[in-house]
């Protein structure tokens, strides 16, 4: 350790800075030499103290500023060590603890953007310097910041009633805490409830899941909006509003038992949503015998009343008079302190593959096709049918529908491979089939899902290493007639192989909903490459956003699977319940600031907010001028970058500390 | 068993080439699936890509020569992986380094191509005899439009049909336009395809020095060959001319009002998307359109079009080497288009004119079906 007390430059000035170089182990000491830095440090203006030492995030490193504050009247610190992302907060809360305020620190990167990306030791100890003259230069403009703290609304709106959204709200209302789960289809569920069976361990997924939307529907701490869909979100972290709008059912919920007599008797039919197309169900339905809740809604896509303005079967036969065609959507309020978006995923469409023959060879269908097909409430009551009603003897099914290809989605979708081995198990099982997977790589990560793979294998399923080229129609020979022919080279043979089957599954991607820019939009969300919401750090923050009080759950953030998906929720439900628990939300104080008397009212501030911060008004003055919601602003300095009259800074990045860094960067 | 070892100087080599895509291929056999070789005979592509990212391509394997550049690989590929260039480079590793002998039909065009100017070796002088009988005029400073023949139909007795109806089309659309004789040289995109940049590289610069020295900034072109690489691969070597092909440039003219459709030709016709016209620069709706402005005309199109087209085995060089019967892509073609009840097939590149011509014939097909440029059909129709 090195320390470097200049006696002049403790009467020089009242700014008293307190310079520590940190070593980082030889991560910065390797490259750049600290003790020199240290010691030219000491010569800058205003510098009291200038030490370097091995580990400043260490207590002893830690300790060292706490006592020159003390002892040596500091009231400005610099450590020059890593990226603020790291241990920016950590020297902050030292200062603070040796009464200090935390705005008066400053760091300098010398190891990211100094010793890491440089060889030469002279040069990064020169940079080193530059980046610290830089760093003092500027605390001496920093000012005591005033740290702010809002109470925090102990209710949640959860949006998305899937198996993520479900875990999420039973989790929070467990703890006695108000819950608001918006889901937009007619009954919570989301597409857990259309699988067949779960992997590895082939659970019943409606039986797993139906006692948890029954505890949903029936928890006092839950207010479950569905069929509903959020139209408007303002407000921050602790107090957003929320406006919902609360379609039409055409179906009195209050009045309604559920007897089930109006789809008995409606003459309509659509395509059913929750069979993926194989079956129909009527104009007014519940998606499903267990849905929750249990009260239908007229699809006016459907029905006939809607259409032709004649029918009215339903309304005939109700008992209870629920059927009420004026019904209009309605709009709810909500207060909230935090949001759970739990959003979930889109099936990809693979009819855009066109030489996979979906949408032109019947019994070429989906992964989510073949759940409805096998699961005992699905169209066939669990049997494995061809479209003819036949017994398929030979089933392919296919890898990577979407996934893995940069014509279509470059990601890996996760849970595919595991479920074509259960499809693989479920045809085995209940046709004794031949199967063939064919496959590009088996990913087969998680717990018990080894096990699967070698258990499938094992039961005579066909392994074909290759990606589908083509699957026909077209026979070639005797044994391909009347039979769809998937194409492929079986790449460990190194050979074109042609496999006759009766039924193609296609294990299609997870995608990004179609209205995810929509929704990132309204709650001020970002979304990756791949159309998923971004989390805040992918590593080590995955269920928060870059939006303060909003977080993610599911499928929402990309393709996982259930285990995955419940743990996310639980997380996210953990992280709001540390929110209500603490009751306090601590605000920003870096924040956009207004000088009143230089303001003209323009509004461009207001215009360019992402977080609508601004906002233009008549205050005390009689003409209008901008004001900042300091709760909503992020500091970003949009608004300062635009404000034709330099009426706007932001609080600890006024010109004169960006300006003094400047300068001291141009000395040489 | 000899077991084998990675040979990083052979994988360098192929890389130098410019074949480094093979290092984003993930070994999903894809392209082998969609090989329209696996039609007729077996041609593992994957393999040949995995040998290159290991340095053990077996140079001496007569699978190095058989990729037509069709491009139908890489339009699919997952990866984006550019398996063009990697058959590219490592036929040059032999054309050029010499790892192995080039076979002799490729090494007597190429020796034609670099001496004389164009594959059939014929004199440069006599380029442009094919136009005396069309009143076409040589290509001066201020002529608006180059036409850019291509050697097939500039030399080949059988294919000139072509050039010379394109000629009469635009001397009837009053068009002014030329073309420059001894001065134009092979455009080199096959040759290239074929392993040989340097030739490629010659034959791009002399052509780009007697265009620019000419002051031509507008080409027409009857070959989607000519095409691509005037278009894509010039403009590296410093050659930026506007290139059309004849089906987006007869398209024009009917639409502008400049050509008149007149006479009937109550025929079913089929259109065979040219690889390069197609698939590499996407250009499928211009020639149909023509197709259609034909009075009576009816198009019919074949099982795989489009995108999915199925190639005439031309490209890549293959227009140079024999390919057995039994192993054509033309013959499955044509019977295509034959079973689709066709009985013109329309074509758009002298490469597949010369293969479905040798089908017809070879075939037995001539009182079925007939094989017409699109520009002949305009000039039937006018």
């Amino acid at each position: 350790m090195g320390g470097n007390i200049t006696a002049e430059a403790l009467d020089r000035d009242e700014r008293r800075i307190g310079v520590y170089i940190c070593h980082c182990g030889l991560n910065i000491a390797d490259t750049v030499d600290v003790e020199a830095v240290a010691n030219y440090a000491g010569t800058l203006n205003s510098v009291a103290v200038a030490r370097d030492y091995r580990f400043m995030c260490s207590d002893p490193g830690q300790d060292l500023i706490k006592n020159d504050i003390k002892e040596l009247n500091l009231n400005r610190v610099v450590v020059a060590s890593c990226s603020p992302r790291m241990h920016e907060p950590t020297f902050r809360k030292a200062c603070e603890a040796a009464s200090l305020n935390p705005y008066l620190f400053e760091m300098a990167n010398i190891r990211e953007d100094c010793s890491w990306v440089h060889d030469d030791r002279e040069v990064a100890t020169q940079k080193a310097k530059a980046l610290v003259r830089a760093a003092v230069a500027r605390v001496y403009y920093n000012d005591p910041l005033e740290i702010k703290e809002i109470p925090f609304n102990p209710d949640t709106l959860v949006v998305g009633g899937g198996i993520a959204g479900i875990q999420a709200a039973l989790e929070i209302a467990d703890s006695e805490h108000k819950v608001y789960l918006v889901e937009r289809d007619p009954s919570i569920g989301g597409h857990m409830i259309q699988l067949d069976k779960t992997f590895p361990t082939l659970d019943c997924s409606q039986c797993i899941l139906t006692p948890k939307m029954a505890a949903v529907g029936a928890h006092p701490y839950i207010e479950l909006l569905s069929y509903s869909e959020v139209e408007e979100v303002s407000g921050f972290v602790g107090a957003f509003k929320v406006k919902v709008r609360k379609k039409a059912r055409y179906v009195d919920e209050d009045k309604c038992t559920g007897c089930g007599l109006c789809q008995e008797k409606c003459p309509w039919t659509a395509d059913s949503e929750y069979d993926v197309g194989l079956s129909k169900r009527k104009a007014i339905y519940t998606p499903f015998a267990q849905a929750i809740p249990n009260v239908p809604v007229i699809d006016r896509d459907s029905c006939a009343y809607f259409l032709k303005g004649k029918c009215r079967a339903c309304e005939k036969f109700c008992e209870t008079g629920a059927i009420d065609f004026e019904q209009v959507d309605q709009f709810i309020e909500l207060e909230v302190g935090a949001i759970i978006l739990a959003t979930g995923y889109d099936a990809f469409d693979p009819s855009t593959i066109s030489q996979y023959g979906y949408g032109i060879y019947d019994n070429v269908i989906t992964g989510l096709q073949f759940e409805r097909l096998s699961a005992a409430t699905g169209p066939t009551g669990g049997e494995i049918r061809l479209k003819d009603g036949r017994k398929p003897e030979s089933v392919a099914i296919i890898h990577c529908v979407g996934s893995r290809d940069q014509n279509y989605h470059e990601y890996c979708s996760r849970v595919c491979c595991m479920y074509g081995l259960k499809v693989a198990h479920i045809v085995k099982d209940k046709t004794n089939a031949d199967v063939y997977e064919m496959y590009i790589d088996m990913r087969c990560f998680g717990e018990g899902y080894e096990e699967f793979y070698k258990r499938v294998s094992e039961e005579g399923v066909n392994f074909i290493r290759g990606k589908v080229a083509k699957v026909t129609d077209k026979a070639v020979s005797e044994e391909e007639e009347g039979k769809l022919v998937v194409i492929c080279e079986d790449t460990l043979l190194g050979s074109i192989i042609r496999v006759p089957v009766d039924m193609v599954v296609l294990c299609i991607a997870l995608e990004a909903r179609s209205d995810a820019e929509e929704v990132a939009r309204k709650f001020i969300i970002s979304r990756r490459a791949d159309g998923f919401f971004l989390e805040r750090h992918v590593k080590l923050d995955p269920v928060a956003t870059p939006s303060d009080g909003v977080l993610i759950a599911g499928c929402c953030q990309g393709p996982k699977d259930i285990p995955d998906t419940v743990v996310q929720a639980s997380a996210a439900a953990a992280r709001v319940l540390a929110m209500i628990s603490k009751g306090r939300v601590t605000l920003e104080a870096s924040v956009s600031h207004v000088n009143e008397d230089l303001c003209i009212g323009c509004g461009r501030c207001e215009e360019l907010c992402e977080f609508h911060a601004p906002k233009v008004g008549i205050y005390e003055k009689p003409m209008p001028v901008s004001r900042v919601n300091e709760a909503l602003c992020k500091g970003c300095g949009a608004c300062a970058v635009a404000c034709p009259t330099g009426a706007i800074s932001i609080k600890h990045f006024k010109p004169e500390q960006i300006l003094a860094m400047v300068d001291a960067l141009a000395e040489t | 068993m000899q077991a084998l070892t990675p040979y990083k100087d052979a994988i360098d080599i192929v890389k130098e080439a410019g074949g480094e895509a093979f290092e984003q291929c993930y070994q999903c056999g894809l392209c082998s699936g969609t090989c329209p070789w696996n039609l007729v005979t077996s041609f593992i592509v994957r393999r040949l890509i995995h040998q290159a990212q290991l340095g053990l391509v077996d140079f001496e394997d007569d699978d190095l020569w058989l990729c037509a550049t069709c491009g139908a690989c890489v339009a699919r590929c997952p990866r984006g992986v550019e398996i063009i260039d990697i058959m590219r480079a490592m036929r040059n590793v032999v054309a050029e380094v010499g790892a192995a002998k080039v076979p002799d039909s490729l090494r007597i065009t190429a020796k034609n191509i670099a001496s004389a100017g164009n594959p059939q070796g014929e004199a440069r002088e006599i380029r442009g005899n094919w136009a005396e009988e069309s009143k076409v005029k040589t290509f001066t400073e201020g002529t608006e439009l180059l036409y850019f023949s291509c050697c097939v139909p500039a030399y080949d007795p059988k294919v000139r049909r072509i050039a010379q109806a394109t000629a009469g089309i635009l001397n009837k659309a009053g068009v002014d336009f030329g073309i420059l004789g001894a001065k134009e040289s092979c455009c080199g995109e096959s040759i290239r395809k074929a392993g040989n940049e340097s030739i490629f590289q010659s034959l791009a610069n002399s052509n780009i020095q007697a265009f620019t020295e000419s002051g031509v900034s507008k080409v027409l072109v009857s070959s989607p060959h000519c095409y691509h690489t005037f278009k894509n691969e010039y403009p590296a070597l410093g050659g930026n001319f506007e290139v059309v092909h004849t089906a987006q440039y007869l398209l024009e003219l009917i639409r502008d009002q400049k050509l008149k459709l007149t006479k009937e030709l109550n025929k079913k016709v089929a259109y065979q998307d040219p690889c390069y016209l197609g698939r590499h620069n996407g250009i499928y709706d211009e020639p149909r359109e023509v197709l259609r402005s034909i009075p009576g005309l009816e198009l019919i199109e074949l099982p795989d079009s489009r995108e999915e087209s199925i190639c005439c085995g031309g490209g890549g060089g293959r227009i140079w080497i024999e390919t057995k019967k039994g192993e054509r892509f033309s013959d499955l073609r044509l019977e295509q288009a034959i079973e689709a009840g066709a009985e013109i097939l329309a074509v758009a590149c002298p490469y597949c004119m010369l293969n479905f011509d040798d089908s017809v014939l070879t075939m037995d097909k001539g009182e079925i079906i007939e094989i017409r440029d699109i520009s002949e059909l305009v000039w039937g129709a006018i």
